[in-house]
């Protein structure tokens, strides 16, 4: 019997706990705990995805009482590859943090400690849970500690939080209105119990308003466009490590939210056959990488820049949701593994630059590329795989999500896709411009620059390497773990 | 009109969902917009409150002159879930609370469009 | 705070009230496994009752008394107990959260059950306490 998938959220929150004891008697405390706790949680997700792939998933009943009554974890092939990604993220930005924190927001350093595992908690909580309403209250934890992390800076802050604040609590109730109505219809509230029984009740309008209410919460929580209105102002105003923290996983776990409701508690049968919410969200996707792209060229400010990017890269996910095809599917999982790694890198580089020159504005960044030649080079590496050129492991996902859009005949997709490429090379091309290839006088402040301490450098390579190296073996992990998830997309005869 | 008759409470619920997200996305002060919220989560927590009602039957504490049978007593499951719904909403409303205070304590004002011009101002 | 509300009639009755309600909160948590009632109500009435302390003796007397340290500690300890509750089971062959593996020797599963869920719920209690008082302070405080 393996304890596995409640020992993941239990270490985090524990030393969500822990921290502001520790923190209370020496500040350098809740770092080292936040290191433990966090490193822990990656190894018990590693053993866990290690676990299902050789033995199958685990289901683990707390309490020792079985579902439909007893409130059930599951480790699967899905959950553990969402896991390892998040606790992974977690760790590699919580490593980085350290000075970058104690320069920006000294006095707080042990509240966002404790919130940002609070935050880790929460999301590995929503990923492995099997039950609905243990799934709100993970969102819940996670959305509020993500509410408290984000007004930590700036003074704009507190103002984009709070808007933030007003749109993730309308996302969390619809998402326990639509599970009440699926409550009161099927009488279970276990995921896998749910699925079960939602078949007779295909024709109920009850059903449908659930399905529709929880996917308008979930698309808000993932910024799916013209949801996304909270998004660019929350990462431009937070601590560049919170930024790093929340920009690479929250939205991923949102979006890793919907393909469960799609694959586990709606079935494909349901959602793309009978009731074809996938196709909103694909087209609203679509919509989404353009609107997201064409924004992102507007701005000077390389945040700013970089956010509007997450909702263009966020539209690659939903296209792949909306197809609903096994290599849709495969496509979105895979460009969520490698927009975490490409996302939390480009962060760490723009902390980086903010922690040496203390700009954020593109047309202050010439000389750059000399004077920050490795935090450079792990930008390069991540934006050409924003773009999609190999062997970097962005090309990989977008290659499958365009061979499920022309699996499917979607050749309005194939025409996103490609001309998204175009345009993400546009505003990335004229940031490694300036970098690179714009002179500037001597003295100014990039000039005086030079790479940051290895503490945040390394993180900073770590993930550029990281996604060369998932370039290379992206096979071997839709092999081993995606194949089997996408399976019950399959349709029937094909 | 007899679904309005048996279901009135559902129409009542529905009412105050809108006025609730009427007040978090129609009005441009942050402290309404927070009121807003919570009359929208008060619906909610209505909705499920009346889910869980049985007529004639009696609060799902054992009750001897009853005995064990389940059919006799209110489910208490969405009870449960809408007490957890409530702490998840006071400790929302906490944390909007205190990011209020620290937006006043900046700008000086909660209306939104005061907060916005003070913000041109300083940058 | 205090200066709006100095009256000798606020204080008196606040002084009068607070045992009682910090009883009926001990009460209504050790009541929680057996009827209405629980860890999260108990711990809200005690936070109140305290809370009502701060804002009718002053934020300053009452921070001698129990002081925001303190409850910070409550909550990190009621965290503590919950989750050795939850933990030592497992390390005794049963699941998270699994009192009738819990190692108290002489009771019957269903009478370590019962008893299981009272130590989780004065954990949760005073987890909510320790939380509530925290956050209160923090609201009141000034910039620190």
């Amino acid at each position: 019997m393996s304890h596995l998938p409640v020992l993941i959220p239990v270490t985090l929150l524990l030393s969500a706990f822990l921290i502001p004891l520790a923190g209370s008697i020496k500040r350098d405390f809740a770092f080292a705990i936040a290191l433990v706790g966090a490193a822990l949680a990656f190894a018990f997700t590693l053993a866990g995805l290690f676990t299902v792939i050789t033995q199958g998933e685990i289901r683990y009943h707390l309490g020792g009482w079985a579902p439909p009554i007893g409130i059930e974890y599951v480790l699967d092939a899905l959950s553990g590859f969402m896991a390892t990604v998040v606790t992974l993220i977690g760790l590699v930005v919580l490593i980085y943090s350290r000075r970058s924190v104690l320069h920006e927001v000294a006095p707080r350093v042990v509240p966002l400690y404790a919130l940002a595992m609070l935050l880790l908690a929460g999301l590995v909580g929503i990923i492995v849970t099997g039950d609905l309403f243990n799934f709100f209250v993970f969102l819940e934890i996670s959305s509020i500690s993500a509410y408290a992390l984000m007004a930590i800076g700036d003074d704009r802050a507190p103002v984009a939080a709070f808007r933030y604040l007003i749109l993730g609590s309308i996302a969390g109730s619809f998402y326990v209105l639509g599970v009440g109505f699926l409550y009161f219809s099927t009488g279970s509230l276990n995921m896998a119990d749910v699925a079960q029984r939602l078949p007779e009740l295909y024709q109920s309008r009850a059903v449908a308003a659930a399905a529709i209410f929880i996917f308008i919460a979930l698309g808000l929580k993932m910024a799916l466009f013209p949801l996304h209105l909270w998004l660019p102002d929350v990462y431009t105003y937070a601590p560049s490590a919170v930024t790093a923290l929340i920009a690479p996983i929250m939205t991923k776990v949102a979006a890793y939210a919907l393909i469960r409701m799609l694959l586990t508690v709606f079935q494909p049968a349901y959602l793309r056959d009978l009731l074809p919410l996938t196709s909103v969200i694909g087209w609203l996707a679509a919509c989404g990488i353009l609107y997201g792209s064409i924004m992102a060229i507007a701005q000077s400010d390389l945040r700013r820049m970089l956010a509007y990017s997450s909702i263009s890269q966020i539209g690659y996910i939903g296209i792949g949701i909306g197809l609903a095809n096994p290599l849709g599917i495969i496509g979105a999982l895979l460009h969520i593994l490698n927009h975490a790694f490409m996302k939390a890198c480009l962060f760490l580089v723009a902390g980086n630059i903010r922690w040496r020159t203390g700009q954020w504005e593109i047309r202050r960044f010439a000389g750059l590329g000399r004077t920050m030649p490795w935090t450079m080079a792990g930008f390069s590496v991540a934006a050409l795989s924003m773009v999609g050129i190999p062997p970097a492991a962005g090309f990989f996902s977008k290659w499958y999500l365009l061979l499920g859009s022309i699996d499917a005949g979607n050749w309005f997709f194939v025409a996103v896709i490609l001309a998204s490429s175009l345009l993400t090379a546009v505003y990335f091309f004229r940031v490694l411009e300036q970098v690179y290839a714009t002179h500037t006088n001597e003295e100014s402040a990039p000039m005086k620059a030079s790479d940051p301490p290895l503490s945040m450098l390394l993180p900073t390579l770590f993930l550029g390497a990281g996604l060369l190296i998932l370039g290379l073996f992206n096979s071997a992990i839709v092999t081993y773990i995606l194949n089997s998830v996408a399976q019950p997309l399959q349709r029937p005869g094909s | 009109m007899s679904a309005l008759a048996t279901h009135y409470i559902y129409y009542m619920t529905a009412g105050l969902l809108v006025i609730g997200l009427y007040g978090m996305i129609g009005k441009k002060n942050l402290l309404k917009k927070l009121i807003g919220m919570n009359i929208f989560q008060t619906a909610i927590f209505l909705f499920f409150i009346y889910g869980a009602v049985k007529p004639g039957t009696t609060v799902p504490v054992l009750d001897i002159r009853i005995g064990m049978d389940a059919a006799a007593y209110i489910n208490p499951l969405p009870h449960v879930l809408i007490l957890t719904a409530i702490v998840v909403s006071v400790a929302t409303t906490g944390v909007a609370l205190a990011l209020l205070i620290s937006i006043y304590r900046r700008y000086g004002s909660l209306e939104e469009s005061t907060i916005l011009e003070r913000m041109k101002q300083s940058s | 705070m205090r200066d709006e509300l100095a009256n000798p009639v606020v204080e008196g009755l606040s002084r009068f009230l607070v045992p009682f309600m910090q009883i009926f909160a001990l009460y209504v948590i050790t009541h929680g496994h057996y009827g209405p009632g629980g860890g999260f109500q108990g711990g809200v009435i005690l936070a109140a009752s305290m809370m009502l302390l701060r804002l009718a003796l002053g934020e300053e007397y009452e921070h001698r008394r129990f002081s925001p340290t303190a409850a910070t500690f409550v909550a990190a300890t009621g965290i503590l107990i919950y989750a050795l509750a939850g933990l030592l089971p497992m390390a005794f062959g049963g699941r998270f959260l699994d009192y009738a593996y819990l190692p108290i020797p002489g009771l019957s599963n269903a009478e370590l059950r019962y008893h299981g869920i009272l130590i989780v719920e004065s954990g949760v209690g005073m987890v909510v306490w320790g939380t509530l008082v925290t956050l209160f302070d923090h609201l009141l405080g000034r910039e620190s």
